[in-house]
């Protein structure tokens, strides 16, 4: 090889190389996937509209971002192979953080984080079970976790607890309930809770928002929570946006948007309209 | 807000939702039992004619779709023909992703799917038409499409008519899962109602009333054509 | 994920389940042959409030989504305080008796129709003969019209027993966790798209292709006259 052709050829690479870098994408518009059914995080309002925490969260994120945000609703069962196909950029969907999640996609930085709750009826002995109210974050406080757990587990011996199927609730009562109660996988919490209403399982286990929407309500009159609040361990570091693996620039990019609501208390705005409480993880 | 403000049409009404969903529902059942026909009477013709490769093929067809889960059906029917027209886009420098509209995806699984069944209604028809009608129609020198459209067609027709007023039902029960390509159809709407109001009863049973409606109004045309095509016929079942 | 081990564990999960799925499956067939014949006996009985409840119920049991009928049954007829302190109690509670029950009721009545049509397509000149030479009813129903109509209904047959093995994908709105269910599981757990619901295709569809090739035994079998039939 000539000099020459040496010069022109490493020439030719270089060019290359910065017409690749110049490619990468440049976000000006947005696309988001939401279910529209997983209230408070997103619901559809009658006329076809989305509305919950995700959607308030997303238009504030956007604009900090300089983007232009489209919501469109997806059912669940289609939402990842639309992610994949690029039908979609992000998907929010109240979508928990999880290690096993984080071998397929990425997640943004965590923006709500709701503690578990338990609830049974008041007739129950379980209604009785010490440390009502209180949180306990199996992450921070080991032994605490570990006295919490096996109290909950003497308490639940032979009973029969309902979760929403593919929850951190379902982790934890998979990890460490299955062997001495009988678990219950539910796909939607309303089901779950006619199911302890009418008898068929004796506790239930959900987010603390959750369990409190269900007990305002009339028809759940003779229930009541029980037991501590739970963080931490199966319980996750709370929920993402999920986004494809490729698009790592857009993933940071939602991070410091994300932060900077944080810090100016935008989020915690958005999370009391909706979830009553602060979900701040 | 009491069952009738949730079901109504008033502001917070999600009764004009489901009658959309209701609509929805119908049209892609429609369309889908429409393709499922012609595709069941071609594969039913490939598999009658005696000639083996074609037998074959229609075989194939019918084992695929109706062994497969009808979700499947419709993510690749889907998800695999918008893959293939964004990579015909890209080619001619459409960026982003283009995606088959839900209701030709929705219609074209349904149909699929419905053919591959409908394949056997008509195949078993056929076979039930008399050979005695068949060899005095040849006999009698009419010609092969004379004979499909005088004596063939009608017998078909008149046998087939109970199943594919099974199939009607089972499409517009199938036609329930092209939710995943992002279309609202009546069991869709159902459930976000219900998800967006925490009232799974309400829901589920409007749901089913409205499906209810659409067989009630279905049932009405199938009986119809019932009568109408076996008409003359002696019918004795016992 | 096309990790092997991925697979394999994914392989035999999905396994595991097939037991809920062909136990639901088999037993709401069976009992649904039962209520179907049941029902189009009644259909064609000439009684005409029998008649008239026989097509209701194939109108409410074919006309409502399968899973309609599941919450119904299972989650509706619970919220009834008569209906949890009744005899039928220690059987409603439980989750697999409910979806046996309803899907056996709504096969019953896909079946009922299969059977009607098939005593209909039973040529009368056949039973005109058969009533000519003697034959007593019982004797007509037996060597005449049930193996016309069992080999006119096979092929519809075999469609809806095919259709029910993939309707008990819809047992999980009771807590049934079936194949279709647990691979859809396996999907939201880890986010892998196609590889669960790519393994649980392919065990419907070898399940549902033996099937098939039973049914279409069957019908060779019974039909040695048509075998070499073409137009």
């Amino acid at each position: 090889m000539t000099r020459g052709s040496v010069l022109g050829a490493a020439l030719t690479c270089s060019l290359l190389v910065l017409a690749g870098a110049a490619s990468a994408k440049d976000w000006k518009t947005v696309v988001i996937g939401m279910e529209g059914g997983y209230d408070p995080y997103n619901l559809t309002d009658p006329s076809g509209k989305i509305v919950g925490f995700e959607p308030d969260l997303a238009m504030d994120v956007c604009a900090r971002m300089k983007v232009e945000c489209k919501i469109i609703a997806q059912d669940w069962d289609g939402m990842i192979p639309g992610l994949e196909a690029g039908k979609f950029d992000v998907i929010m969907d109240g979508m928990s953080i999880t290690d096993e999640r984080k071998k397929q996609i990425d997640f943004s930085i965590a923006y709500a984080n709701v503690p578990a709750a338990l609830a049974t009826a008041k007739s129950s002995p379980l209604a009785k079970l010490a440390g009502a109210g209180k949180l306990v974050n199996f992450e921070k406080d080991k032994a605490g976790g570990e006295a919490t757990l096996k109290a909950l587990r003497d308490a639940l011996k032979g009973k029969t607890v309902g979760v929403q199927v593919s929850t951190t609730h379902a982790t934890f009562a998979g990890n460490h309930l299955k062997d001495v109660a009988t678990v219950k996988e539910y796909k939607t919490t309303d089901e779950r809770d006619l199911d302890l209403k009418s008898g068929r399982i004796d506790a239930v286990l959900d987010d603390e928002t959750e369990i409190a929407a269900m007990l305002g309500k009339d028809d759940a009159k003779d229930f009541t929570e029980f037991g501590p609040h739970l963080t931490g361990g199966d319980f996750g570091i709370g929920v993402g946006m999920g986004l494809r693996k490729a698009d790592a620039d857009l993933t940071a990019k939602f991070d410091k948007a994300i932060k900077a609501a944080f810090a100016d208390g935008s989020i915690k705005k958005y999370s009391l309209k909706w979830f009553k409480i602060d979900t701040t993880p | 807000m009491d069952w009738l403000t949730a079901l109504g049409f008033g502001e917070r009404g999600w009764g004009p939702a489901l009658l959309q969903g209701a609509v929805m529902t119908l049209l892609v059942s429609g369309a889908g039992l429409a393709i499922g026909a012609a595709l069941g009477s071609l594969v039913a013709w490939a598999k009658l004619s005696g000639v083996r490769v074609a037998g074959a093929v229609g075989e194939g067809y019918a084992a695929l779709f109706r062994g497969l889960p009808e979700l499947l059906v419709v993510y690749f029917v889907y998800f695999g023909s918008s893959a293939l027209l964004t990579a015909t886009a890209h080619l001619l420098g459409v960026e982003g992703f283009v995606g088959v509209p839900g209701f030709a995806a929705g219609a074209l699984a349904v149909g699929v799917i419905s053919g591959s069944y409908q394949a056997e209604v008509f195949r078993g028809a056929f076979l039930a038409v008399a050979r005695g009608e068949l060899e005095a129609a040849r006999a009698v020198g009419m010609g092969r499409w004379l004979m499909f459209r005088r004596v063939i067609a009608p017998q078909v027709l008149r046998f087939a008519i109970p199943g594919l007023g099974n199939l009607w039902q089972v499409a517009l029960k199938d036609s329930s899962l092209i939710s995943v390509t992002g279309l609202t159809e009546l069991m869709r709407a159902s459930q976000l109602a219900s998800n967006s109001t925490h009232k799974p009863f309400a829901y589920y049973v409007a749901g089913g009333a409205l499906y209810l409606l659409l067989t009630a109004f279905s049932d009405r045309v199938f009986d119809f054509a019932e009568r109408r095509a076996t008409r003359g016929m002696r019918r004795e079942a016992t | 994920m096309m990790s092997l081990d991925f697979i394999l564990a994914t392989f035999l999960r999905l396994m595991a389940a097939l037991q809920v799925t062909l136990s639901v499956w088999a037993l709401s067939v069976l009992i649904g042959a039962f209520i179907g014949g049941g029902v189009a006996w009644m259909r064609l009985s000439g009684v005409k409030p029998l008649e008239w409840f026989a097509r209701a119920y194939v109108f409410v049991f074919r006309g409502a989504p399968l899973l309609v009928q599941l919450f119904v049954v299972y989650y509706g007829l619970s919220s009834f305080p008569a209906v949890r302190a009744s005899v039928f109690w220690p059987f409603l509670r439980d989750a697999f008796n409910c979806a046996t029950l309803s899907c056996a009721l709504c096969t019953a009545a896909y079946q009922s129709e299969i059977f009607r049509g098939a005593l209909a397509g039973v040529p009368p000149g056949q039973v005109e003969a058969a009533r000519a030479c003697g034959m007593s009813s019982f004797l007509l129903f037996r060597r005449v019209t049930f193996p016309i109509a069992l080999r006119q209904a096979l092929p519809a047959y075999s469609t809806e027993v095919i259709s029910m093995v993939k309707a008990t994908a819809l047992v999980s709105l009771v807590t049934l966790w079936d194949v279709m269910s647990v691979a859809l599981k396996i999907r939201n757990d880890t986010l892998v798209t196609y590889t669960p619901l790519l393994i649980a295709g392919a065990i419907y569809f070898v399940v549902n292709y033996v099937i098939a090739r039973i049914f279409i035994f069957i019908e060779q079998w019974l039909s040695p006259h048509l075998r070499s039939r073409s137009v």
